[in-house]
């Protein structure tokens, strides 16, 4: 299962260059959005305005603490919300220009589940990510089947189809939400905060396959967190925010500052630079 | 694994219609009366085909006359409300949403009632009084619903509580304005009752059914989505507020239209759509047709019953479907706080 757009696989991208290759899949210019922005009120939170590339196959990760506009920034990025200023492009085209249908075929969204009010079965899951390609009350077709069952397969779930939504553990109901993600063949997948409800085994097996994912389907992968240590050790680029500025972008290790990440997390902090060129993070002993 | 496909739905349909068939040749059968069930089935068919002059007089009038328009009516009715259940259950998200529990058909029935005693000669003027009643009725109990911006499941179920007590209140007050028959006649109404012809041609009415249920069908692959969230719905490619908006608009318009004939007919609209899902499953593109004509099936069981019970008295019909349906809304709803 490969995404539209094909172009030239991007080499070497765990050190995030060689992106001269190819023209971004993402690119970000400027992007600012503010709240409650009504002539007589003053907003109530403004993010940006923020600049960022992401090639095809990379994963960038969005990192900053609470409040610092990582939500706003994803709600830019999947065109729920159009920017005041600036321009996000996936692909050449304008993300909050398209059509709702046509941009599902392209940004694909993994986000916390909502509560099920109904019980729906796993695959039955799954083949709603179908929903875009299909007009109006349209029934699947054995190509939507097959489809559901690679995304499955991809994050292997294979075992779960037959299962109930609701019965299923956090780390399995991720694997399968992130199925669905992929039935859409987005060419971005966006994720906010995907590891909130996992363990750390769970943590580093679905940012693993998030990595392998990319590489594999030639996604953009943006993943919205705060965790440092999962972005440095998983991340191509990062995206560093905080209250609601946009303060640094690049590899981990150019953007992983002590004095910086301090300033931005509160908290005393070491960074430590491991001989695979990626920063640790850890609390520092205060005396 | 095997997703829907338009056979199931045609054969689900068929099966349903078969099932309705055979209730409406009871319905016909039942009553002071006697008429064979060979009778009716051979009557009927002669009906269809324009062969009046083979069928007996008396036949002609027991069953075209008398016994058909009411029937005819209960279908009406039951489907609208069943398939406008089905629609809020889906807009509202909420399991427990129907026109009755939420007050929405209080509403259709003080439009309904207002426009009896202010214009009663004007046709279609109960139905049209009816639909704002309940569109009205809709807007209050949706924004009321609301807490922090998010439609919250309880809050919704209260305030559609308090604005049918609300409602009920001021209908009571307009009962007392009437005179000693027309109040009786209001209160046999507004309990549920399929005796009164309306003021309308029945095949208006039915036209209006079959546009609406068909504008509402269309969303229903979109319903399925909405029903896992909107906001995934969004991003999954569905135009959320269009399609809420034609089925608000279309679940109200099927509430005015059920109430402005029949009265307001508790629990079909809650019950049906859940026993439907129950035998077929939660997808909207069967649940749809299947909750329209298992609510026919619904209303024409409960009126027979309500015929036939205490004869020569009758039950109001909404008294039947009260006491078959509170039992089962307290189920739904205890199993759901589980």
């Amino acid at each position: 299962m490969s995404a539209s757009g094909g172009g030239p696989a991007v080499a070497s991208l765990a050190s995030g260059r060689g992106k001269d290759d190819a023209p971004p899949r993402l690119k970000v210019e400027q992007a600012s959005y503010a709240y409650a922005a009504t002539g007589r009120m003053a907003p109530s939170f403004t993010l940006g305005p923020v600049s960022f590339e992401a090639q095809q196959c990379e994963t960038v990760a969005i990192l900053g603490p609470n409040a610092s506009g990582k939500s706003t920034l994803l709600r830019l990025l999947s065109g729920t919300n159009r920017p005041l200023s600036g321009r996000i492009e996936l692909d050449g085209a304008e993300i909050s220009a398209l059509d709702a249908k046509a941009r599902a075929q392209r940004v694909a969204l993994v986000q916390q589940e909502s509560e099920l009010l109904f019980p729906l079965r796993v695959w039955e899951y799954v083949l709603q990510g179908r929903h875009p390609y299909g007009r109006r009350l349209r029934f699947e077709t054995e190509e939507d089947c097959l489809l559901a069952g690679n995304a499955l397969e991809q994050v292997g779930a294979d075992s779960l189809r037959q299962r109930w939504m609701d019965q299923l553990s956090g780390g399995e109901k991720q694997r399968v939400i992130l199925a669905r993600a992929l039935a859409q063949q987005p060419a971005l997948l966006l994720l906010d905060e995907p590891t909130q409800h996992l363990d750390i085994g769970g943590k580093v097996e679905l940012l693993r396959r998030l990595r392998s994912l990319a590489r594999e389907n030639r996604y953009a992968v943006l993943i919205v967190t705060h965790e440092l240590d999962l972005a440095a050790e998983f991340s191509d680029r990062v995206v560093l925010l905080h209250k609601g500025k946009c303060l640094c972008v690049g590899t981990p290790a150019e953007v992983y500052e002590r004095e910086l990440l301090e300033q931005v997390f509160e908290a005393p902090l070491e960074v430590e630079m491991r001989p695979s060129g990626r920063p640790r993070v850890m609390l520092r002993e205060e005396r | 694994m095997r997703p829907l496909t338009p056979s199931r739905v045609v054969w689900v349909c068929a099966a349903l219609a078969g099932a309705l068939f055979v209730m409406v040749v009871i319905a016909l059968r039942l009553g002071a009366y006697p008429i064979s069930a060979r009778d009716i089935v051979m009557t009927l068919f002669d009906g269809v085909m324009g062969r009046r002059d083979r069928i007996p007089s008396d036949f002609w009038l027991v069953v075209f006359g008398l016994r058909l328009p009411r029937i005819a009516l209960g279908i009406l009715v039951g489907a609208a409300l069943s398939t406008a259940g089905a629609g809020f259950q889906a807009l509202l998200r909420n399991p427990l949403a129907d026109p009755y529990v939420l007050g929405i058909a209080s509403g259709a029935a003080l439009g309904s009632m207002l426009s009896l005693m202010l214009a009663p000669q004007v046709p279609g003027a109960t139905q049209v009084a009816a639909f704002i009643g309940a569109a009205a009725t809709t807007a209050v109990v949706y924004f009321l619903g609301r807490r922090g911006g998010q439609l919250d499941s309880a809050t919704l179920l209260l305030a559609g509580i308090i604005t049918a007590s609300f409602l009920s209140a001021a209908i009571m007050f307009l009962e007392t304005m009437l005179s000693g028959r027309d109040q009786r006649g209001m209160a046999f109404w507004l309990l549920g009752d399929l005796t009164a012809p309306p003021s309308v041609g029945l095949r208006w009415l039915y036209l209006v059914l079959i546009v609406v249920v068909g504008c509402i069908y269309t969303t229903a692959a979109d319903l399925n989505l909405i029903l896992t969230g909107e906001q995934e719905a969004r991003h999954l490619g569905v135009h959320v507020n269009r399609v809420k908006l034609v089925v608000y608009l279309g679940a109200s318009l099927l509430t005015g239209l059920a109430v402005s004939v029949g009265g307001a007919i508790g629990y079909v609209g809650l019950l049906v759509p859940h026993v439907m899902r129950m035998l077929f499953g939660t997808d909207y593109r069967l649940l749809i047709p299947a909750s329209a004509l298992g609510g026919a099936i619904a209303i024409l069981l409960a009126d027979t019953l309500a015929r036939t019970v205490v004869a020569p008295t009758e039950l109001p019909v909404g008294a039947m479907t009260a006491l078959a349906g509170a039992p089962v809304f307290i189920y739904l709803m205890r199993r759901r706080v589980r």
